[in-house]
């Protein structure tokens, strides 16, 4: 180590290969969580760092709300293709044809609904593991969960009953029918997330940086125009430029204004922006202080 | 944030009355790391609470809604800021009695540990225990950060009297490196600013502290070791022949080139290439993540252990080690359980409990068995030889956690003698 300056993204990426190797090594049959976000294509990256020049020893599973911007699924496909990885794709719309998730209306939020297809796919292929580009930072609950987390048959994550996690020496083992989730970059920020676009040049979905893009102002919150957002009477639709920080259900995600158009740009609006990233860009966390951690007590990533 | 940032891994050990999550708050909202959405979502609860005006700062760190309900932290919670020198991981633990296992399990990761004292009460049983157990998991820094010093109208007496109470009891554990800092977390003074009221004080406030300690030789930088991890045979056309062993540098250093004795078989061979998704590399160092390529064909699995042939660890099937239980079963002496050390899983069972250490006094007992948060030197066996250095030498080829096998709980953290 003395003679070489390693920085600390250089600490936490050895840290989530060796994360990924250990799953690789001890789980019969994992799967990685990969939606086409930022988090998880540093995720694929993080996964040719561990595996190459070998593929890679798992599939690449979406869990598809069908409320994702198109140009994330492009994104999603592009990379999955470029790597000439595994790709499967679960939609929620499977489940609500089965019947096992039942909306109250089409067009409503269907973030708390992927628990439901998620154990479904879990099932159906007998994962015993899912790797999962969930932060610490994120949310409060995942602040106190685990980087191997276990789940029972139900998918339920109970956190008073923990197991201890000590040193880099993981428990990856389970019973027939129970799984784990696996967080390789738990100690990641969305700053260093941001770092290691730039650094490494990743390619991601181009909403996440600014752009020209109708939105309406709802419930304290900016919201994108699309299909599945309407004005309602009273509301205007504006023109804004802005940049997503975060991907998911296009109901219930805001953008934030900016003129950062590239990683650079967004490094240096992240280091004085004065709110967190969910808290900017996730209404479906702000309904209860413990909407999180309801979620994840029910099967959520 | 430059490109050169480190990161620093520290815990905090105090009471729920000492003032910790206040100070963890502190930190956090003078480093400008809360945001405006986290502040006002803790200045609305302290509101319901009744809180008297000021924003309850402690309120940042409970994070799940037991916690909220309760007042009190239950779990270990990992919470990040930086300042343009370091990247900070905090691992926050409780102060409770029944919780000692989660500062074990913090601690088996952090740099740096702060203990906190009230000034008013002084040197605790708990301060006792929080002390012993960061000496017991080999934290390399200990910060002594004596709190609510004003409550004790900022006196330096005080403040003495509690370090030397302190460093007494701290050098039965062989402890020396300490750094001792006056403070009031509430008002700030000697977090992140000086303040006005600790002018006596010559020492660095903590945040400085925290940025500067030189954290280089925490791992150890001399005996090479390096478990295999993963065997990678790509058995594509490209990498027809392929064969390479994947891990992380634990310890030490690595070139092409070096000579390797591979364990536990004891072959030696040299590393022919060291490979990376960004190029090859003439020398890695710990903790890097590569893949090796050898010169000789070897037949080698995960488990197995690349060492140089200069600076060999152990190899036996019997060694003695701390144990801290961590599981609410107690220790069964007549049953197997597994061992997991570096990548190697083996079944143990525990042929001597030596003795248990009454944290609270350092005194030594026997005892029939271990339960939650007891410690203990034991002896232990296991199926296969495992590859270790002591302790107190290799942070990670000296630990190992126990596993029951009917749970797959992990039920105790080890530490090798």
């Amino acid at each position: 180590m003395s003679n070489q300056p390693f920085t600390h993204l250089d600490v936490l990426e050895s840290e989530s290969i060796h994360i990924m190797r250990e799953v690789a090594a001890e789980c019969k049959n994992p799967a990685l969580l990969f939606s086409g976000g930022k988090d998880s294509i540093v995720m694929l990256r993080l996964a040719e760092k561990a595996f190459r020049p070998a593929r890679f020893p798992f599939p690449l599973v979406h869990i598809d709300t069908e409320h994702n911007f198109p140009e994330v699924i492009a994104c999603r496909d592009k990379l999955a293709s470029d790597l000439g990885e595994r790709l499967i794709v679960r939609s929620l719309d499977g489940s609500i044809k089965k019947g096992t998730i039942v909306l109250k209306n089409a067009d409503q939020g269907r973030n708390a609904f992927q628990s439901v297809t998620l154990l479904e796919t879990i099932a159906e292929f007998g994962f015993d593991a899912c790797i999962g580009g969930a932060r610490r930072d994120e949310e409060k609950a995942r602040a106190k969960e685990r980087i191997f987390s276990f789940r029972d048959e139900f998918g339920q994550w109970d956190p008073k009953n923990q197991r201890p996690e000590l040193w880099d020496t993981y428990n990856t083992r389970v019973h027939a029918g129970e799984n784990i989730r696996v967080f390789p970059i738990s100690n990641w920020t969305e700053m260093d997330i941001w770092e290691y676009i730039a650094r490494e040049k990743l390619y991601i979905p181009d909403i996440y940086y600014a752009h020209e893009r109708e939105v309406i102002r709802r419930d304290n919150g900016i919201l994108p125009v699309s299909h599945l957002v309407q004005p309602r009477p009273g509301e205007t639709v504006e023109k804004m430029m802005v940049r997503f920080r975060t991907v998911g259900d296009m109901t219930c995600t805001c953008p934030v204004e900016s003129h950062a158009r590239n990683a650079q740009e967004i490094i240096e609006e992240t280091a004085i922006t004065r709110i967190t990233e969910r808290g900017a860009t996730r209404m479906d966390d702000q309904t209860s202080e413990a909407s999180m951690e309801l979620r994840k007590k029910e099967g959520y990533f | 944030m430059s490109n050169t940032t480190q990161l620093l891994r520290f815990i905090t050990a105090g009471s729920v009355d000492d003032g910790k999550s206040t100070l963890i708050g502190r930190l956090l909202h003078d480093s400008k790391s809360i945001f405006e959405d986290q502040l006002s979502a803790i200045t609305k609860t302290s509101e319901r609470r009744g809180g008297m005006g000021a924003v309850d700062l402690s309120l940042l760190t409970d994070g799940l809604q037991a916690e909220r309900e309760q007042g009190i932290t239950i779990d270990v919670a990992y919470r990040y800021f930086a300042t343009p020198k370091r990247k900070f991981i905090i691992g926050d633990t409780p102060g409770h009695e029944q919780y000692t296992r989660n500062m074990v399990t913090a601690a088996s990761t952090a740099n740096l540990a702060i203990i906190l004292i009230d000034a008013r009460k002084g040197v605790l049983t708990q301060t006792r225990r929080h002390t012993f157990i960061a000496s017991l998991v080999g934290v390399p820094h200990i910060v002594l950060a004596v709190n609510k010093m004003d409550m004790v109208g900022y006196s330096e007496e005080t403040f003495d009297t509690i370090c030397a109470d302190y460093r007494a009891f701290a050098a039965q554990l062989g402890l020396h490196e300490i750094t001792f800092i006056p403070m009031s977390a509430l008002n700030g003074d000697m977090v992140v600013e000086r303040g006005e009221n600790l002018n006596w004080y010559q020492g660095s406030p903590l945040l400085e502290l925290l940025e500067n300690v030189v954290i280089d030789h925490d791992i150890n930088t001399t005996d090479f070791r390096y478990p295999v991890q993963w065997v990678c045979r790509p058995q594509t056309q490209e990498y027809h022949d392929f064969r390479g062993y994947m891990g992380r540098i634990e310890s030490g250093e690595i070139a092409a080139g070096d000579e390797i004795t591979i364990l536990p078989s004891g072959r030696t061979t040299k590393v022919k290439e060291i490979v990376t998704y960004d190029g090859n590399l003439q020398r890695a160092y710990a903790p890097q993540s590569v893949t090796l390529t050898l010169t000789d064909e070897i037949d080698i699995s995960r488990g197995d252990m690349f060492v140089k042939s200069a600076a060999m660890p152990h190899a036996s099937k019997e060694f003695e080690a701390m144990l801290c239980w961590l599981s609410e079963s107690p220790l069964d002496l007549s049953r197997k359980y597994i061992i997991k050390h570096t990548t190697r899983v083996v079944k143990c069972l525990f042929a001597r409990l030596e003795y248990r250490v009454d944290v609270n006094t350092l005194e030594q007992h026997s005892s029939a068995t271990l339960n939650m948060n007891d410690i203990a030197r034991v002896a232990m066996k296991v199926q296969q030889p495992l590859v270790f250095d002591s302790y107190i030498k290799n942070r990670f080829t000296g630990s190992f956690i126990v596993i029951d096998e009917a749970t797959n709980n992990t039920v105790a953290a080890g530490m090798i003698i």
